[in-house]
């Protein structure tokens, strides 16, 4: 693998049109190809301030996504990563402003809601064979629904708990190179990434993950307990969830109960257009991270050329289409 | 000596079938003991559950000499039952390593993979296999005879002393058939005991010790391979008294050429069909599972895409890309799996009638005219004798029989002049059948050309005018239907790899 003869192997740029890896280097390029562009078109664009902002907006979005991504390389698909991510959020509310409980624990309270509330999408689905779509759909809803009540549709601000909205918006790294003010969020987001790539790539659970998504039926006939693991890989996405929750009611200094429909869809986007297969057994995170900043880009220079938002948005269901089929042609071609 | 595996008296029964009737069957160690019979006889359903995919409902089975429970693929496994299913059952995305050890991964702490060791006993058993193969290439890159070796390696991975092939060399070349082979003898020289399906006589010839036939899911004999006869397993194989309703052979030689097909080609699944109907016939196609018969006609029907081949209807060359075209043509084709692709299950038996037609009920504001929908409806189903509380019952209601009909008068209704039936009857009780039976005569009757395809012998000897057998997607010969043809002479060819001569009687 290592001494390959040069003369007899094809060049990279065709090895990596053969393998899997086109729909990510599609989608870095189409990055890369936005950052110019946007870079040419205003020059407020490539600042550091508007860059920090673009990662800033990216952070609850990347970790939605991430979370999105476990469920889809299994073949499922998960509809409530954004109300659940409000749940989780009115949890650490409730555990921290109206029960006054310390940090952590409220920060624990969102993720273990989180990992509990995936748990039962994963049951849904795994026993009781409901399809992931309507599963997903149906906790979507549940968890909305539960996110007013338990909060009385009101807001709940965290303004109690000094520290709190420091976990998103103060920068660790900015403390040790000023010159680097990166919020905690997105340090964050690169944190439950690397871990999440690292569960993929290196652990049983992320093994299952794939094989779930590829094969189903001859994973089962293997012997494996396939019902026990689908429902980890949906515990573990409610778990990043939580994370996302806490990330956002931080970035608010508050939980907004209303808030977290339509978070799916666009967390779902930055998976697809990271090169993650809705048929399931492939897809990275990293390709995710990478659509998820797609979309950000994509907002923030819009706006920075002052776009209007409605454009905005038909501009990002554009970009869903063209990615997906570029995955199409792909595949046919494969 | 004790056997590897000794099942005997197994019985099993699925709702409405009785698959397995009191059938025996053994296995030594360092054998080659084939399994054959035609479709449907139960050879893939004993072996689910000696592999433990299926439980047993009656009999015993020994492993090793000692009484077994197979409640699950895992138990078999542990017995040292190995599977390799026909469809093959791999991860594509997945790599060869991977999928190998799937379930039973080599794990460092808190769950983490230890893909070195993975990897390295990867390569141990491909080397006992004395097979050249990188366990870090993703499975869906390789060809189907190196995922049939993977699937093996994962056989034996298990530590597997009994290895169940069904048919492991349906989608294999020659070349690949010997690789295959040469691995088998090898685990024989090593002691594990193979039980190997296939309906293909030279590979007995070359590779099995032993025969055990089955039909209708029951046992009819264990035979040694090398000193019988394939003639006489072929007679195993059919046994059944042929009934002798013989086809009445109308004379059509002055009869039109409705449809021609030349050099029909696609990859490895059709290789240079070609044949013809002529007004008034009906052409029987048979061969066993997998020899091409679905994908001539989807091919025709322009379902599937075609390499290469020439279509002719009335005698004039007609493009065929999309089945909209065959229908343009007058080409119906009734599918073996209606509910999927004949029927609108969830409709009624009114809409599913003038579904290909609805053009000729709308307005010309796309507006339906229920009321001459309700008439031709009405109208078919007089003709075709559907029993049917009334036009407006959804089809999922019907019987399988009357259901068949529904998709009869809806080709019929479209004027299609040539109708391919694909598996007609299956899943359609006695009554019903022969019900069809006398419709597809009519049919013929009345001059369209009729194609049947069917796995079931009798009921191809009973209808067909003439037979086209196929084999591994060739044409190996069209025999005369009637009395002259028996079943000995389809299976014959049936089995026959390679393109024969044409057999006598093959008129043209």
């Amino acid at each position: 693998m290592t001494a390959v003869n040069p003369t007899s192997t094809p060049s990279l740029f065709a090895r990596m049109i053969d393998t899997g890896a086109h729909q990510k280097l599609l989608a870095f390029a189409s990055l890369v190809l936005l950052l110019i562009g946007f870079s040419i078109a205003s020059p407020n664009f490539m600042q550091t301030s508007n860059m920090i902002a673009i990662l800033q907006a990216t952070s609850v979005n990347g970790v939605l996504a991430v979370a999105a991504t476990l469920v889809i390389i299994t073949g499922g698909i998960d509809l409530s990563v954004g109300t659940l991510m409000t749940f989780c959020a009115v949890i650490a509310g409730v555990v921290l402003t109206n029960l006054g409980m310390p940090l952590p624990v409220g920060v624990v309270a969102a993720i273990g809601t989180g990992a509990l509330c995936g748990l039962c999408s994963g049951t849904f689905v795994a026993k009781m064979k409901i399809p992931p779509f309507i599963a997903t759909l149906g906790m979507m809803l549940i968890l909305k629904g539960l996110s007013l009540v338990i909060s009385g549709t009101r807001p709940i601000y965290f303004n109690d708990t000094p520290g709190f909205d420091q976990i998103s918006r103060g920068s660790l790294i900015g403390e040790i190179f000023p010159a680097l003010p990166i919020p905690n969020g997105v340090l964050i987001l690169f944190i439950v990434a690397l871990a999440a790539s690292y569960v993929l790539g290196r652990t049983v659970l992320g093994r299952y993950t794939f094989a779930l998504g590829s094969n189903e039926e001859a994973v089962r006939l293997s012997g494996v307990n396939t019902d026990f693991w689908k429902m980890a890989v949906y515990s573990l996405a409610g778990g990043i969830c939580g994370i996302a929750g806490i990330l956002i009611a931080s970035r608010l200094n508050s939980a907004q109960p209303a808030l977290g429909l339509g978070y799916e869809l666009e967390a779902i986007a930055a998976v697809v257009i990271g090169g993650t297969s809705l048929s399931g057994g492939r897809g990275t995170v990293l390709g995710t991270l990478i659509g998820a900043l797609i979309m950000a880009v994509l907002t923030n220079g819009l706006r920075v050329l002052s776009v209007a938002q409605e454009w905005q948005t038909v501009v990002t269901g554009a970009i869903i289409i063209l990615a997906v089929y570029a995955d199409m042609v792909r595949r046919r071609k494969a | 000596m004790t056997d590897l595996v000794r099942m005997t008296g197994i019985d099993k029964r699925f709702p409405g079938v009785h698959a397995l009737k009191n059938v025996s069957f053994d296995l030594a160690g360092g054998e080659v003991h084939a399994l054959m019979g035609e479709n449907g006889a139960g050879k893939s359903t004993l072996m689910k559950i000696l592999s433990g995919i299926y439980p047993k409902d009656g009999g015993e089975i020994l492993v090793n000499g000692r009484e077994a429970e197979l409640d699950g693929p895992r138990a078999a496994q542990d017995l040292g039952i190995g599977i390799i299913h026909q469809e093959l059952s791999l991860m594509n995305d997945l790599t060869v390593a991977q999928n190998i050890f799937i379930g039973r991964e080599p794990r460092l702490r808190f769950g983490r993979l230890d893909e070195t060791a993975l990897n390295a006993q990867a390569v141990e058993i491909f080397k006992s296999m004395n097979l050249n193969l990188d366990p870090k290439t993703v499975v869906g890159e390789l060809t189907i005879a190196r995922q049939q070796m993977v699937e093996i390696a994962k056989a034996l991975s298990y530590r597997s002393r009994v290895l169940i092939m069904d048919e492991p060399t349906a989608a294999l070349n020659d070349a690949e058939i010997a690789e295959l082979f040469t691995i088998i003898r090898r685990l024989k020289a090593d002691g594990v005991g193979i039980i190997y399906i296939s309906h293909k006589m030279d590979e007995l010839k070359q590779i099995a010790d032993r025969v055990t036939v089955m039909r209708d899911g029951a046992y009819v004999g264990t035979v040694g391979a090398a000193e019988t006869p394939v003639s006489s397993i072929i007679s195993m194989m059919v046994g059944r008294e042929v009934t002798n309703e013989a086809a009445e052979i109308p004379d059509l030689s002055q009869a039109e050429t409705l449809l021609e097909v030349r050099g029909l080609n696609r990859g490895r699944e059709i290789r240079d069909v070609s044949f013809s109907v002529r007004k008034g016939e009906i052409l029987g196609f048979a061969g066993l599972m997998g020899a091409g018969r679905t994908e001539v006609a989807r091919a025709i029907f322009g379902a599937d895409p075609r390499d290469g081949g020439e279509i002719r209807v009335h005698g004039k060359p007609c493009t065929i890309s999309q089945p909209s075209d065959a229908v343009k043509a007058g080409i119906g084709y009734l599918s073996e799996d209606r509910k999927h692709f004949g029927l609108a299950t969830g409709m009624d038996v009114r809409t599913n009638i003038a579904l290909a037609s609805l053009d000729r009920f709308s307005g010309s504001l796309g507006v339906l005219k229920e009321e001459d929908m309700r008439r031709t409806a009405q109208d078919y189903i007089g003709k075709l004798d559907i029993r049917t509380p009334s036009d407006r019952q959804e089809v999922r209601l019907l019987s399988g029989g009357n259901q068949q009909k529904v998709v009869i008068a809806k080709w019929l209704y479209r004027d299609c002049d040539i109708l391919i039936f694909d598996e007609p009857t299956r899943g359609i009780d006695v009554g019903a059948k022969s019900e069809i039976h006398k419709l597809l005569k009519n049919l013929a009757k009345e001059g369209r050309a009729v194609i049947v395809i069917s796995s079931e012998l009798p009921e191809v000897m009973r209808l067909s005018h003439r037979i086209a057998v196929m084999c591994e997607g060739r044409l190996t010969g069209i025999l005369p239907g009637g009395e002259q043809t028996s079943q000995e002479d389809i299976m014959h060819l049936a089995t026959l790899r390679a393109p024969s001569m044409q057999p006598e009687g093959y008129q043209q």
